[in-house]
């Protein structure tokens, strides 16, 4: 066996790896300030709400857009309570909120298959942000609101906090017997159902669980923005962009949407300060050219380089 | 004693009865062959005992509880389970992962998931497919991918088995073999009750014989007697 390749495989050598990139990342604002901490903060929030979608639609096959009213849902918590509590606090009502929304949805809708759940997980959003803007307008007569100030660097690791708390979930949510039974629901919902696995409590819960990241991540990072309005909080893009970055990714393996996320992200912005007129253009072709040359992500092809890699490597040997 | 009784079971598909008012009974311990035409009802009937399909007209029971209006899970945990006609595996899923998620979530909770696993292998054996453990089910031919389903079915450990048309596409030789199943799926200890066209095998296995047509049943009794009886035979060949 290749002695690189044991040592990258090593569990302990794994785990070891992510402490000290945690640490790295925990200590970054401590001797490092400036536009790329606020950059990396984008890149933790894309892929906490990728993280988020792939636990729940990733294994059973239901298709939500509905990350983005959950999203907005954490983002108008902290708009309204961010001056009376404490940001952690904040940050948890905004969770929970979300999480609720989800499971009184899910609790509606997660009878409706494939492209009826999508159209109407979509809508959702559209039915959130309007309701909030009749509200503002015709109850207070406002639009939009100041979201409390907060310290960058607390920002950061509330972010980072929340970004270890999403992954360790889908971590645990993947090697579990819940796991397993999310992913005989996507294989086949009926069959689950006769083997015992009551499908609609197990939806249920997963969806509102995955809202709690989405809803927490839009609390803390709306005290960045400053000024919200319905429009900015319930923005369709934060229900796209996560599915986009779990395909452009993978979905095979944990790694595939952090690994699109993050990658998405950093092409998102350079392309964007590079090229502001084409950037779009760029984009969509990249993500064409993804979609049909990396059926399974990024992280398949470069398990497929990989193991290609180590082929050659054997032959020469 | 018997295990599963309906009484005057009905089910209306908008203006179409697909059942009306069938009485059934299936006694601990047999066999129990349940044939007729195509449309004849016999997988409304099966999926109104497992609950994929709920009526409120007529009682359904299982070991004596009344189990309509219960949902598929709770009627798989109570030790009721079944196979489908269009086969309804995990295709992704190697084939003995198939048979895990039965012995995993089919029996009442707190089951230590090691012991889950052996019997999953066990039973996998059990229906000739330890070759094929970690083949995802897709790729199984459709002989094996039915027994992935009767193994996933019996993982579940119930005491009545439900198969919906277990050897339809199967040759003569897959035929002999799925009867031998049936007959040593009964020798656990377990209830059979088969929906099956093919004759030579539900004649071969059965100890009793439901016949519905129509939404109705039209005879009951054993193989002989249904070979013999007049309203079966006009049903299945004409005046």
């Amino acid at each position: 066996m290749n002695s690189v390749a044991s040592i990258v495989l090593n569990r302990s050598f794994q785990l070891g790896l992510l402490a000290v990139i945690l640490i790295a990342l925990a200590t970054l604002p401590l001797h490092y300030q400036g536009y790329n901490i606020v950059r990396l903060l984008n890149i933790f929030m894309f892929v906490v709400l990728t993280v988020s979608w792939v636990i729940f639609s990733g294994s059973t096959g239901y298709m939500s857009l509905a990350s983005a009213a959950f999203f907005g849902v954490g983002i108008y918590t902290s708009a309204l309570l961010g001056d009376k509590l404490p940001i952690a606090v904040v940050v948890g009502i905004g969770a929970l909120v979300s999480s609720c929304v989800a499971f009184l949805v899910g609790a509606l809708t997660l009878r409706l298959r494939g492209i009826y759940f999508a159209i109407f997980t979509f809508g959702l959003v559209e039915l959130i942000k309007h309701l909030t803007l009749w509200w503002e307008i015709n109850m207070e007569d406002r639009r939009g609101r100041l979201v409390v100030y907060v310290e960058n660097d607390i920002i950061f690791w509330v972010m980072l906090s929340i970004l270890v708390a999403t992954l360790l979930t889908a971590y645990f949510i993947r090697r579990s017997k819940w796991g397993l039974a999310l992913q005989s629901i996507g294989e086949n919902e009926e069959a689950a159902a006769h083997m015992g696995i009551n499908v609609t409590l197990v939806k249920v819960i997963t969806f509102a669980v995955s809202a709690l990241f989405v809803g927490a991540s839009g609390a803390i990072i709306a005290t960045r923005w400053t000024y919200i309005d319905p429009g900015i909080a319930f923005n369709p893009l934060y229900s796209f962009m996560p599915v986009l970055m779990a395909i452009f990714g993978g979905m095979g393996r944990l790694l595939g949407p952090v690994i699109g996320a993050i990658a998405f992200t950093y092409l998102k912005e350079e392309l964007g300060t590079e090229f502001p007129e084409l950037y779009m253009l760029i984009f969509g072709i990249i993500l064409i050219v993804a979609i049909l040359y990396m059926p399974n992500g990024l992280v398949g092809l470069i398990q497929r380089l990989w193991i290609r890699g180590f082929r050659r490597q054997d032959a020469d040997t | 004693m018997r295990i599963l009784e309906g009484e005057g079971v009905s089910k209306h598909f908008g203006g179409l009865a697909a059942l009306s008012n069938v009485d059934f009974h299936v006694d601990a311990g047999e066999i129990v062959g349940l044939i007729g035409p195509n449309g004849a009802g016999k997988t409304t009937l099966f999926n109104l005992v497992s609950a994929a399909l709920t009526t409120k007209q007529g009682v359904i029971k299982f070991k004596g509880r009344k189990i309509t209006g219960l949902k598929p899970h709770q009627i798989c945990r109570m030790g009721l389970a079944r196979t489908f006609q269009s086969v309804k595996i995990f295709g992704n899923m190697p084939a003995l992962t198939n048979v895990y998620i039965g012995s995993l979530f089919g029996i009442p909770a707190g089951t230590p998931s090691a012991y889950a696993a052996k019997g999953a292998e066990e039973l996998l054996e059990f229906v000739g497919l330890s070759a094929s453990k970690v083949t995802p089910a897709k790729d199984l031919t459709l002989v094996n991918q039915k027994r992935v389903e009767v193994a996933r079915a019996l993982a579940t450990k119930p005491e009545l088995l439900l198969l919906d048309e277990l050897m339809a596409g199967l040759n003569p030789t897959e035929v002999a073999q799925a009867m031998e199943l049936v007959t040593k799926i009964r020798d656990r200890g377990i209830t059979v009750f088969v929906i099956e066209h093919v004759m030579k095998a539900i004649m071969g296995v059965c100890d009793r014989i439901i016949v519905l047509h129509h939404g109705e049943k039209i005879a009951e009794g054993t193989p002989q007697e249904i070979a013999n009886n007049r309203a079966v035979v006009e049903v299945y060949l004409g005046e």
